[in-house]
């Protein structure tokens, strides 16, 4: 239709100088096939995107979902008093408390396999098949109920880590003995307690309420989730308001000079710099010279918030530019104040981007290893920290300790630790998010 | 230059004219002596002397870039958040130098309001942006006062009757008119001695405008009001005097119906008559 229209109207006028618009031919195709192939693309990338995503998610989970359960053997542990109080009298809490309660699981197996009895080997392989941390288990339940002492009961105690994995399908029986960790007599007698229906799986708490440890299934995250919220206090406390301050003053009320201008230029350039940089900055500063302890969260989120800080001035600063002019003009011609005009309405309504631009240096702190490197944030910690000053680590560096060790078993906690880690990211951002939406609704 | 205001004989001619009864008294509210603006480089305002009378309509008007804007925003030292901005000359405001190094910024934009060419309501409820300005002067003691006030303002602009419903709402989902009815509102609850409106209308349709120009009428018996506008008709219609400004300079000032009607500068004739600009 367009096409007949405008040649008949070309042949019409003969003037070279008149052009209508070519609704055909080439350059049309041209144009369809170009928007065509950008949606295309458009689509892959993102497709390509989700995939990788989709992969890397699947794989985690995938490895790190059994480090949720754990199997325990029940066992017919007899309390008994020449173990427990082997000097006679009265039995006391200082005796109990130092009692050997190794001796008692290693009696009952002994009871349960009398065969192993004699050969050292053999026995060692047998003390093998319980976790060497069960003793504890055995120990708070007398201490909490002394009565215990002289009875027999049936007792769940976590497998070791080795036949852990027996029991999860992690260790393949067809190969030759010495190419595995579980020896044949050790799955022979597992195999006998699982047939007999003593061996069951159950959630693993501990993961989630302990720290740290050599032992792969005594080992858990609490201590360096509690780490991590420590240093990330830290870090939002100093970086958000200082961040956000340094934005306002920037955009704001600083004069127009070289001096301003350097600056910025500066905070720019502090986005780009190495992060393991702030942890020799830490180091040195605050270590050596403030004299503040190593391993603390306190250090951590002052070290990331150093980081963090660039992030957030100009996610802040660009939010506060994104704000109409018209609005600043409105208030000031009502007579507010520089200052009023900024916390009135520059301010809440560049809140949103400002905390978009704080959860994308929060993400980054969270995730951050190579700084706290520096200040000895990398440790082994069992206890949970309990103030800013306790030594402690972060839940990526307990990945990456947990990824360096060689027990098989860590490997699933590694991707467990992940998991949670992630879990912690998702839960950050959604906060910030409802944040952000309310501050959006009041605007 | 002709600046008919300027001359002691410019009274005589006043009364001349029809509607003297209304013209006799003049009370000067704002004086300009020798004003030049200077972005840079550029001398974009230059000798401007001007007078503005109590309770009337001052229309300012000329082509585009003629000043007439930079000028009106100098009457309430807006300019002076433009960093290569530069003022110099003397404005009183009841013979007060409002470029006096003494004065306080805030004060002065208080008792000189400004309604933008855009309409800007704040991003809050209607009832927030007329209680702003108020609640920052100490204006209303408890909410009932504020209360009052709010529907005082929205009842003289004109808005009380459409949105005394919704005051809840946010002020920025009301049509265009209305807006520009709010922002007026909002300037008048902080009770300024002078009202700035930089085009008000500009982007209205017409019967919005004829609403705000009604508004404009209203108010000139509480306010002095400097409009700048690109509608001659606007001018005449509302205004009792009118100036007219050329490239930076301020050819011709008089009583509206008299610039309308003689004007004495050749382009001042060329431009009302529509023959240029």
């Amino acid at each position: 239709m367009n096409n007949t229209l405008s040649t008949s109207l070309g042949k019409s006028t003969s003037s070279k100088t008149i052009r209508l618009p070519d609704f055909s031919g080439p350059h049309l195709a041209k144009r369809y096939a170009s928007e065509r192939r950008f949606r295309i693309l458009g689509i892959s990338s993102v497709g390509a995107a989700g995939i990788i995503l989709l992969i890397l998610l699947s794989s985690i989970v995938s490895k790190g979902y059994s480090a949720f359960w754990l199997h325990k053997v029940e066992l017919n542990i007899t309390f008994s008093s020449e173990v427990l109080n082997p000097d006679g009298g009265a039995v006391e809490e200082v005796k109990l408390k130092e009692a050997n309660y190794l001796a008692l699981i290693h009696n009952a197996l002994k009871q349960k396999f009398p065969a192993a009895i004699g050969n050292r080997c053999k026995i060692r392989m047998l003390y093998g098949i319980i976790s060497p941390k069960a003793d504890l288990v055995l120990r708070n339940m007398v201490l909490s109920n002394p009565s215990l002492v002289g009875t027999t009961k049936t007792v769940s105690l976590k497998l070791s880590d080795d036949l852990d994995n027996l029991s999860k399908g992690f260790i393949n029986r067809d190969l030759p003995e010495s190419d595995r960790r579980v020896k044949d007599l050790q799955i022979d007698w597992y195999d006998q307690l699982k047939s007999e229906g003593h061996i069951h799986s159950v959630f693993n708490t501990d993961f989630f309420t302990t720290g740290d440890s050599r032992d792969p299934e005594e080992a858990g995250i609490y201590s360096a989730l509690i780490g991590s919220i420590l240093t990330l206090t830290i870090t939002l406390l100093i970086s958000f308001p200082v961040g956000v301050m340094a934005a306002v003053y920037l955009e704001e009320f600083a004069p127009n000079n070289r001096f301003i201008d350097f600056i910025e230029v500066n905070i720019n350039n502090l986005a780009a710099v190495p992060s393991i940089v702030f942890g020799l900055l830490g180091l040195a500063v605050f270590l050596n010279f403030f004299g503040l302890p190593r391993s603390a969260p306190l250090v951590g989120g002052l070290v990331l918030a150093l980081m963090t800080l660039p992030t957030i001035i100009i996610a802040a600063r660009s939010a506060l530019k994104a704000v109409s002019p018209s609005i600043r003009e409105a208030a000031l011609g009502l007579g507010a104040s520089p200052l009023q005009v900024v916390t009135h309405h520059v301010l809440p309504m560049a809140m949103p981007g400002i905390l978009t631009g704080t959860i994308i240096g929060m993400a980054q702190a969270l995730g951050e290893t190579a700084p706290l490197l520096m200040i000895g944030m990398v440790a082994f910690i069992v206890d949970i920290p309990q103030t800013f000053t306790d030594p402690a680590t972060v839940m990526s560096i307990q990945v990456y300790i947990w990824a360096d060790s060689p027990e098989r078993a860590f490997v699933e906690r590694t991707s467990a630790g992940i998991m949670v880690l992630l879990s912690f990211l998702v839960l950050m951002n959604a906060v910030a998010i409802l944040l952000r939406k309310r501050f959006e609704r009041r605007c | 230059m002709i600046n008919r205001a300027l001359n002691p004989p410019d009274v005589n001619l006043a009364a001349k004219l029809s509607d003297s009864k209304q013209l006799a008294n003049r009370f000067t509210k704002i004086k300009s002596r020798d004003v030049n603006v200077y972005y840079g480089n550029k001398h974009a305002l230059k000798h401007v002397n001007l007078s503005v009378y109590k309770n009337e309509v001052t229309a300012l008007i000329g082509p585009s870039g003629c000043g007439k804007s930079t000028f009106l925003r100098c009457l309430n030292r807006m300019n002076d958040v433009i960093d290569i901005c530069k003022v110099t000359g003397k404005i009183t405001l009841d013979d007060y130098n409002i470029y006096d190094s003494s004065l306080d910024v805030v004060q002065l934009r208080a008792r000189v309001g400004m309604v933008f060419q855009k309409p800007n309501p704040f991003p809050k409820s209607i009832y927030d942006n007329i209680a702003y300005g108020p609640r920052i002067h100490g204006i209303a003691y408890g909410k009932s006062e504020l209360d009052e006030i709010v529907q005082n303002c929205l009842d003289r602009a004109g808005l009380w009757k459409e949105v005394s419903d919704r005051l809840e709402q946010p002020g920025t989902h009301l049509s265009g008119g209305q807006q520009q009815r709010l922002c007026i509102a909002r300037a008048i609850a902080v009770n300024p001695e002078v009202i700035l409106m930089d085009e008000p209308c500009s982007a209205l349709d017409p019967i919005a405008t004829a609403r705000i120009e009604e508004l404009i009428k209203e108010l000139r018996e509480n306010f002095t009001i400097i409009i700048v506008t690109h509608s001659m008709q606007q001018a005449a219609r509302v205004s009792q005097r009118t100036a007219f400004f050329h490239l930076g300079e301020l050819l011709e000032v008089g009583d509206t119906q008299a610039i309308f009607t003689n004007p004495i500068n050749s382009c001042t004739q060329g431009y009302i008559t529509g023959r240029f600009g």
